[in-house]
């Protein structure tokens, strides 16, 4: 039987890696797209996660993992790229306009019910990472005979990163609208690839470090492409006069 | 019946939205990437094809979005405005 001590530590430090993708994803779409939705989302995916957990238990390990990372990577993917693209587009003609622009010209939801779109993304976030988490403590927790040490590592990590996510937000809110759609674009973008290949059965070089490659990659790709827009429109304007 | 015709209507909208967006190359390209990332990956690695994918489609989907302004058009719909 492992010791307390590590399999704490263990479960902990491997969870915080699952929380902090959850935690940036709906921390990025709330301040982006609005937070009602958005924590509703996040709040309905907890709800489904504990059903399944309470309901699976040890038995949770018979989920397919790979299916459910292929098909919310390639979702998350997809939408990403939308947001990426759009993000290149608008600090290209904006730069880091700042958060007076108007309501119709930025993502953020107005209408009177549900922004669906927020509670998809946050929903789907919170319940594959959640259950990440959830795999990581019945792993280590079972294998160790330490199930109860486990849940608690795993939920310390929820906890401490959902904390910092949440002391977090009165500064992220006040990202220029622009650069916010950008950042979460990537990020999703990050994500989506990561997860889809993965769910692919294909392995990434340096594991979860290739998130941080992707990312480094990524906002590169975003750079050039502003520098290019923003070239070309000192070009163009002479010739509109 | 008429509440249950207009509900999935809705809820064709939302994904059709969600996934095509207002480009639907870039939901195509990325349905092509993980179906060649499938392929190749069982001649060896393929972990590149999506990132890969992605640099381009981000290039190619700004071009793609500013062209209502070259060709004069002056629509926005499909630029900053998004």
């Amino acid at each position: 039987m492992t010791g307390v001590v590590p399999v704490l530590i263990t479960t902990f430090l491997a969870s915080t890696v699952e929380a902090i993708e959850m935690v940036t994803i709906v921390v990025g779409v709330g301040a982006t797209r609005g937070w009602r939705s958005t924590l509703l989302g996040a709040g309905a995916g907890f709800l489904v996660l504990a059903v399944v957990v309470a309901v699976l238990g040890v038995a949770l390990s018979a989920i397919p993992i790979s299916q459910l990372r292929l098909v919310v990577g390639a979702l998350l993917l997809v939408f990403g790229l939308q947001w990426f693209r759009k993000g290149v587009m608008r600090v290209a003609a904006r730069g880091l306009a700042g958060t007076q622009v108007a309501a119709e010209q930025a993502e953020v939801w107005t209408g009177d019910g549900v922004d669906w779109t927020a509670f998809v993304l946050a929903f789907k976030g919170v319940l594959l990472e959640g259950l990440e988490v959830a795999f990581i403590v019945v792993s280590f927790g079972a294998n160790a005979n330490q199930l109860g040490v486990a849940v608690i590592g795993g939920a310390a990590a929820l906890a401490v990163v959902g904390a910092v996510g949440a002391a977090l937000k009165p500064i992220v809110i006040r990202i220029p609208r622009s650069l916010l759609q950008l950042v979460v674009g990537i990020l999703l973008t990050t994500f989506g690839s990561f997860w889809a290949v993965e769910g692919l059965g294909v392995d990434w070089p340096a594991g979860d470090g290739a998130i941080l490659g992707l990312l480094g990659l990524y906002v590169l790709t975003a750079v050039t492409n502003i520098a290019i827009e923003r070239r070309r429109a000192v070009v163009l304007k002479p010739a509109r006069l | 019946m008429h509440r249950l015709v207009s509900w999935v209507v809705g809820f064709g909208r939302f994904w059709y939205r969600f996934i095509i967006g207002d480009d639907w190359t870039l939901a195509a390209a990325v349905a092509a990437a993980l179906i060649l990332t499938r392929v190749l990956s069982a001649r060896g690695a393929a972990w590149w094809l999506v990132p890969l994918t992605v640099v381009i489609m981000v290039r190619v989907g700004v071009q793609r979005a500013r062209r209502p302004y070259a060709a004069g058009a002056g629509s926005a719909s499909n630029t900053a405005s998004g």
